[in-house]
């Protein structure tokens, strides 16, 4: 919005120029118009509240980044409403344009706001405290009353008390000095390091999502490797953006074990016994323990490998008719997170069949449900617990075309349902199992259930930028603290020595050094916290009233040479609660118990 | 190691004591609200300071006139004229030697039943936490019941310094609330931890997250009154009767912004906290997982608080209802995002 040019009707011989909007002006004018709007608090504070509105549907959807399984059944589930939301970038609310395009703006205004404020700061530190005020009795903190002390005494002793706080003294006429002291600049040191550190997570967590990578893999626990050498070692793997999958650091582990405890049912503790080698190691084959634990990543080459969760993967032994056998030993799914009920499709191929189409006809599936702790409901079997105690599996022996050949993609965990609704697939067999037991097909193939595998689920995590996240939370939250509980206050302390009348000079004036001092405090209402000052700093005042009742002045005997001393204060911050500090200074500089 | 069943037996009984007593302490604190005038000269004392102190500045933080003995507070009875005002910032106000009137007598009875549930509610944890050998924050029933043990502790101190006693109805009633929800539906049986909460980092992040929490619920509290007044003196005939009995609207602001200055590192502290822990359990140290997301939301809506105070025209009854946001949003992630969403954060133990 450009303000409209001021029209000038004057006589053409003003001689004032007049304002003409040419298109370059208009478009300054814009510019900065713009600008203004955008680093205002009030455009701040709105743009907050857009943040907190578009984050929100994040935590009532499903998102694609923290389970896209979630996604795809809501999906399903909704038809054309998910679609919809779909299209709105709804299930991915962190990477979506709406929501990058608020933060970006919220960045823009936070930068042209510290700008300024940075320089502001930088003057202000370097500047000496304000004039005091011609009439210290304006101020909503104020007390006076005479000593017999002369000015000079008055001047030191003031200067001893206020130690640590930044001071001048000034010569002003009749004989008058005063001190203004102003003392709590690290509020607005703090200040600019909580909006410096906020700006240092941002724009490290936004670097973080160009150079991290996780992966996820599902090792055995028998002493299997898995090593970080490319993104096809792994099961799912979510690059950065400038992440190609070449680039990973190297290194290798080898699962030894796992072991979950138990107690009553509830699990108490997951732990492994990993090997692991890097950087020289993986020339010199050296391979150094570690104990893998939940909440105890290893740290090496600069990757994160966790222990997330674990499961069971049973064994199975087809033997054909011909008398080979295959025995494989796949990790079946957990469905349920407390009883580890698991699910799992374990896929065989009869050997010695070289015609592909024979070969599409015989290939084996040993599919359905495993129980650790089996409980069974008439024939259906589920889980009592997660601990393996005589466990079963429940299984349907499909045969067929599984569909491995497709060229289509297919979990591990399941067969392909569309072989089965094409007829090409299967069910030959039904039947529940436990370890040892097996069963015969009409061919004369039996299935054997030989035992159970524990498998580890684990994570790769890289993200270089994480310890300057963390380094600039730090500096954010020291700066949060010191903003909020530092109190930013001014003090003046006039001595005049009472001249007969015991009235200080322009006592009853209302001067421009008085102004400046409110309008100060006006100037502190953009910053964060601060506002309200005023107010506040009405509120805050000592019982000005009595004292001023107590230590009337001006008639004393004109024989003793006497003092005046007047002490004023200012709250600079809101609900600073400066009064009792105040009341206890003032007390102490006017010589009071 | 082991539950120690008999421990957890006596954490159940104190809760459901001080729960009960909480109870009586709401209904002592109903009588000195409704019956006595205490609340309404309360209320006018601390307008008519304002009236006075529009010239002096002169109102109850200040040493002369904060009398944080409940004795000192009291107005005499006989004075009863408060329309006058200004009479009551003169040195008479102090009132030491008058007999407190019986409303009077009741709130303090509610303040001694409150200090002694707290008194009990602090048992119940203790020895929840003896029972278990370890902290008691581990599922959402005992979460809940250190937020609110927070929120009373805090509320009490608050006390010392302002005059808004008559109040603390409004701040025990969602306490109860929030107990009654809390020892009935949410209640889980004493257990160990699961492996995932098995860190150092569960005393730190959860006490900072309950901490904050809890007394949140203070200035959310102070923030609706503030509103009620402001609409009060807006349109007199709304609220006419209730209005009367609160304290000043700068004295609500001042308890809602001092806590809310209070709580908001605590709780920023709770997040950062949690982000480490995350880190270290979870592979990553933000993921948006929806405590997270509206833990951020919370943050976001309180930070919107401070700054809407230091913006023109956004002070008094805006930023008021920014706080009230702020307490609705919390309360959202204690209930709605531990028991209908499903995330990482799913330790409920519920059901």
């Amino acid at each position: 919005m450009t303000p409209a040019p001021p029209q000038r009707t004057d006589k053409a011989d003003d001689p004032t120029p007049a304002y003409r909007a040419t298109p370059l002006r208009r478009a300054w004018a814009f510019v900065r118009n713009t600008w203004r709007g955008l680093t205002s608090m009030r455009t701040a504070l709105i743009l907050l509240f857009l943040l907190a509105v578009a984050a929100l549907p994040g935590a009532l959807l499903p998102q694609r980044s923290v389970n896209e399984r979630n996604v795809n059944g809501y999906l399903a589930e909704h038809g054309w409403w998910g679609s919809l939301l779909d299209s709105l970038q709804m299930f991915d609310v962190y990477s979506s344009v709406w929501f990058s395009a608020i933060y970006l703006l919220l960045m823009v205004s936070i930068i042209g706001c510290l700008v300024p404020r940075t320089s502001d700061y930088v003057r202000s530190m370097r500047s000496k405290p304000v004039l005091t005020p011609r009439n210290l009795r304006r101020l909503p903190h104020h007390e006076r009353a005479e000593t017999s002390d002369d000015v000079d005494a008055v001047m030191a002793a003031a200067r001893k008390r206020l130690r640590g706080w930044r001071l001048t003294e000034r010569e002003e006429a009749g004989g008058a000095r005063s001190i203004s002291a102003e003392r709590g600049y690290l509020r607005e040191t703090g200040n600019l390091l909580f909006h410096f550190g906020m700006l240092g997570v941002i724009i490290s967590f936004a670097g973080g999502a160009l150079y991290s990578y996780e992966g996820q893999v599902v090792v055995l626990a028998d002493g299997t490797e898995f090593c970080n050498s490319g993104i096809y070692n792994y099961d799912s793997f979510e690059p950065g953006l400038q992440v190609d999958g070449t680039q990973l650091n190297p290194f290798c582990v080898r699962v030894n074990d796992f072991d979950a405890r138990y107690r009553n049912g509830q699990p108490v503790a997951y732990e492994s016994d990993i090997d692991y080698q890097s950087g020289e190691d993986l020339t010199t084959g050296t391979w150094r323990s570690h104990h893998l634990e939940v909440n105890e990543p290893l740290r090496t080459a600069g990757d994160r490998l966790y222990l997330l969760n674990h499961g069971y993967a049973p064994t199975f032994t087809v033997t054909f008719p011909d008398g080979q056998s295959r025995t494989q030993t796949i990790q079946w799914r957990p469905v349920d997170q407390q009883t580890y009920l698991s699910e799992g499709a374990t896929k065989f191929e009869e050997p010695g069949i070289t015609d592909p189409a024979e070969r599409r006809e015989r290939q084996l599936a040993v599919t359905g449900l495993f129980a650790p702790t089996p409980s069974m409901h008439g024939s259906i079997l589920s889980s009592a617990g997660p601990q393996l105690n005589n466990p079963t599996v429940a299984v349907d022996i499909m045969r067929g075309d599984l569909g491995v050949d497709s060229g289509r993609g297919q979990s591990i965990f399941e067969i392909d349902q569309s072989m089965v609704e094409a007829g090409r697939l299967e069910r030959v067999a039904r039947e529940n199992l436990e370890v040892g037991q097996s069963l015969t097909l009409e061919d004369g193939t039996t299935v054997h259930f030989d035992g159970v595998e524990r498998f580890v689920a684990l994570q790769v995590s890289h993200d270089p930028l994480q310890n300057w996240v963390l380094a600039s939370a730090v500096v954010m939250f020291a700066g949060l603290g010191a903003s909020l509980f530092i109190k930013r206050r001014r003090l003046w302390v006039r001595a005049t020595p009472a001249g007969g009348d015991g009235q200080p000079a322009g006592a009853a004036d209302d001067t421009a050094a008085d102004d400046t001092a409110a309008d100060d405090t006006a100037a502190d209402d953009t910053v964060a916290g601060d506002g309200a000052a005023d107010n506040t700093a009405a509120g805050d005042t000592a019982s000005g009233d009595t004292a001023a009742g107590d230590t009337a002045a001006g008639d004393n005997g004109p024989s003793e040479r006497r003092t005046v001393v007047e002490v004023g204060g200012l709250a600079r911050t809101d609900q600073a609660g400066y009064g009792e500090e105040f009341t206890r200074i003032a007390a102490d500089l006017l010589g009071r118990k | 190691m082991p539950v120690n069943e008999t421990l957890s037996q006596y954490s159940d009984w104190s809760y459901t004591t001080s729960v009960v007593v909480y109870i009586l302490a709401m209904v002592f604190f109903l009588v000195e609200q409704s019956f006595g005038r205490h609340g309404r000269q309360a209320a006018e004392r601390t307008r008519s300071r304002e009236l006075v102190g529009a010239g002096t500045g002169n109102r109850n933080t200040d040493p002369g006139n904060r009398n944080t003995d409940p004795g000192n507070r009291n107005t005499d009875p006989g004075i009863g004229n408060t329309g006058s005002g200004n009479g009551n910032t003169g040195p008479g106000n102090g009132n030491t030697g008058a007999a407190p009137t019986r409303a009077e007598r009741f709130g303090r009875m509610g303040v001694a039943l409150t200090v002694l549930g707290l008194l009990l509610h602090a048992s119940a944890l203790v020895l929840r936490g003896l029972a278990t050998a370890r902290v008691p924050w581990g599922n959402m029933y005992e979460y809940v019941m250190i937020t609110c043990f927070v929120a009373v502790a805090a509320w009490l101190v608050l006390l010392r310094k302002h005059p808004v006693r008559h109040l603390s109805m409004f701040v025990l009633l969602p306490n109860v609330i929030l107990m009654f929800v809390g020892g009935t539906w949410l209640y889980a049986v004493a257990a160990p931890l699961q492996p995932a909460l098995q860190s150092y980092w569960l005393i730190i992040h959860v006490a900072a997250a309950a901490a904050s929490s809890g007394v949140f619920l203070v200035p959310g509290v102070a923030s609706i009154f503030y509103l009620i007044k402001a609409r009060n003196e807006s349109h007199p005939e709304k609220f006419a009767k209730f209005a009367a009995k609160l304290p000043a609207k700068d004295v609500l602001d001042r308890v809602a912004y001092r806590t809310t200055v209070f709580a908001f590192p605590v709780f920023t502290f709770g997040v950062l906290c949690g982000a480490v822990w995350a880190e270290a359990a979870w592979g990553r140290f933000w993921g948006w997982d929806p405590k997270e997301t509206v833990a951020f939301i919370a943050w976001i809506v309180y930070a919107a608080y401070l700054h809407s105070r230091a913006t023109a025209g956004w002070r008094g009854n805006r930023a008021a209802v920014i706080n009230v946001i702020g307490f609705a949003v919390t309360v959202f992630n204690l209930f709605f995002v531990n028991l209908v969403t499903t995330g990482l954060h799913s330790y409920a133990g519920v059901g």
